[in-house]
């Protein structure tokens, strides 16, 4: 739509390049303006490039063998078993929170009458959730899981808070890919005799899989990056965890490296390692997104 | 048989729904009786109010991290806020589809990198630039404010953006026949249009930036003070919670979780002034 509206408008005042900066001697201030927006562009731009060159460049030559050692001490810093925390954390954070969060989307979505009020408190917490920054999410955790349900420093307490704080994403990136499904698909389903059961699992989830799995890979990001909400919840002890053990996650890892002082070239080495991680995680959520997109054109 | 199956599934649909209302209600019990003990024993004025924080001599004021909180999060506002808005009217308006392909993947991962890995940036190339090219030792108000902007970034360019482009064309089209250049079109019609989108990427940011624990601290310098320079040290109420959470006790530990309470209402108002601005938006 908006394309089309452009082209068109390209179509109708051709103007070439010069044509162009020759009209803007006409108008300073827009040209100004154009200026603004360029430069802020360029900023934004430099800055991620900055960063992220910044770090791989200085970090990349400290990844050495030592540092995925088996087992941490405080001579080789290895991260190798913070990097199994992190996935173990991932995995159960995700187990807590996807079946909550995708099921809240198929009450709300296939479930919920219009107007129904507590569709409206069900939106209304969401979004509160999905406001509150990590710090309180992990004062909570430490004062209800850690001490309440007396799980202490644990990798289920940490996983529970962070199942909370990634059950907003899941909810809404769900309820987007089960709106996107066409009525159509559910009706025939009806049509032919099936439930709303039957027609929720076989016909309406499997064709929103790509939008379900786009939130859970956000989740993912969410969960790979924090730090703040597992210091209190998950502790900082660097060996391997089981369910009822404090253990760091590589977040959490690297805060302690970078906190003592003494370790900043495998701070260095670490930064580059979470990096990647992000950066394979946009990948495959920006790839998810397309294929997403496909079949609307 | 089915329709017992059908009624229990609704059923579980519904309960998994009502998780999130059982989430918000569990965080403001468990913080709110944890935090009031403690500002009923201190005083809520002594403790709002207080310039001093010394837990050894029993003594709570939180008054500098409140202060050090609204400083930073203003500070990344004068940074973040014009950067964050033309940036997003360059991606809604002005650049190719070509490029645009490129910008929404890097923004996208500007929003994905880990606060500790911004964090770490921040201790490693800000403070060291800061203490070389202006004055004190570098963990100040300022550093913390330039990383907080660039944090905020994403957040603004997103919402900001999506409000730009829910714009109707035909403004546009008509400040064009109205013989307006497209920059003065874009500027002076369309992002007016938009100025209730642009307000609520503002406030989400405000609600990144006071919330945000891990890089500031790295780079706050965190003292507990009242700060009288740009270039001094300050403490955030976040920090404050982190830094100390570790080994407080007793009267201590609640004014901690009293401090969270704070910083929980803050946000409060910061979601609902948001929720408030989202929907005259959709209104318009």
């Amino acid at each position: 739509m908006e394309n089309k509206a452009k082209k068109g408008t390209a179509g109708i005042n051709q103007q070439s390049f010069a044509d162009k900066m020759k009209s803007y001697t006409k108008h300073p201030g827009s040209f100004v303006l154009l200026l603004l927006v360029l430069v802020a562009a360029v900023l934004t731009v430099g800055v991620l490039v900055f960063l992220v060159g910044y770090i791989l460049i200085r970090g990349i030559p400290y990844l050495t063998p030592s540092l995925f050692a088996w087992t941490y001490n405080s001579e080789n810093v290895s991260m190798l078993p913070a990097m199994i925390n992190t996935v173990f954390m991932t995995l159960l954070a995700l187990l807590f929170s996807v079946p909550f969060g995708v099921g809240a989307a198929i009450y709300l979505v296939e479930y919920a009458k219009k107007g129904n009020k507590l569709v409206g408190i069900i939106r209304v917490t969401a979004e509160t959730l999905s406001g509150i920054p990590s710090i309180i999410y992990g004062l909570f955790g430490m004062l209800f899981f850690v001490t309440a349900l007396k799980w202490g420093y644990s990798m289920m307490a940490g996983a529970a808070t962070l199942a909370i704080m990634v059950l907003p994403v899941i909810m809404r990136t769900t309820e987007e890919a089960l709106l996107c499904v066409p009525d159509s698909f559910r009706e025939g389903s009806f049509g032919l005799g099936a439930g709303k059961l039957r027609t929720i699992f076989k016909i309406v989830l499997p064709s929103a899989i790509p939008g379900i799995l786009s939130g859970i890979i956000l989740a993912i990001g969410r969960i790979v990056g924090e730090t703040a909400a597992l210091i209190y919840t998950s502790g900082t002890v660097a060996s391997l965890a089981g369910f009822f053990d404090s253990g760091r996650t590589l977040a959490i890892h690297m805060y302690s490296l970078s906190r003592e002082g003494m370790h900043t070239n495998e701070a260095y080495a670490t930064a580059v390692v979470l990096l990647v991680v992000v950066l394979i995680i946009n990948g495959i959520s920006s790839l998810i997104a397309k294929k997403f997109e496909a079949p609307k054109n | 048989m089915n329709k017992v199956k059908e009624r229990v599934m609704e059923g579980v649909f519904l309960l998994t729904a009502i998780v999130s209302i059982v989430a918000v209600a569990l965080i403001c019990i468990f913080l709110f009786a944890n935090g009031f003990p403690a500002m009923q024993e201190i005083g809520l004025w002594e403790f709002l109010s207080g310039k001093v924080w010394k837990p050894t001599n029993n003594i709570f004021g939180i008054f500098p991290m409140i202060l050090g909180s609204i400083y930073v999060t203003g500070g990344a506002l004068v940074i973040g806020v014009p950067v964050g808005i033309l940036m997003s009217i360059f991606m809604a308006r002005f650049c190719p589809a070509k490029l645009y392909r490129v910008l929404k993947p890097i923004v996208d991962l500007l929003a994905g990198i880990p606060s500790i890995v911004y964090g770490f940036f921040g201790l490693v190339v800000l403070v060291p630039f800061i203490r070389e090219h202006f004055k004190g030792n570098g963990q100040s108000i300022l550093t913390a404010s330039i990383l907080l902007g660039i944090m905020i970034l994403p957040t603004i360019i997103g919402v900001s953006e999506s409000a730009i482009r829910a714009v109707e064309e035909s403004y546009y089209e008509g400040a064009l026949a109205l013989g307006a250049t497209h920059e003065r079109s874009v500027f002076t019609v369309i992002v007016p249009a938009a100025k209730s989108g642009i307000m609520a990427a503002v406030v989400l940011g405000v609600g990144r930036a006071i919330g945000e624990t891990m890089a500031v601290m790295m780079v706050a310098g965190n003292q507990a003070r009242v700060p009288d320079s740009i270039f001094k040290g300050v403490r955030t109420l976040t920090a404050n919670i982190v830094m100390e959470m570790g080994y407080a006790t007793d009267l201590h530990r609640e004014a901690l979780i009293a401090t969270g309470v704070v910083l929980f209402v803050f946000i409060l108002i910061i979601n609902i002034s948001f929720s408030i601005l989202k929907r005259r938006t959709k209104e318009n």
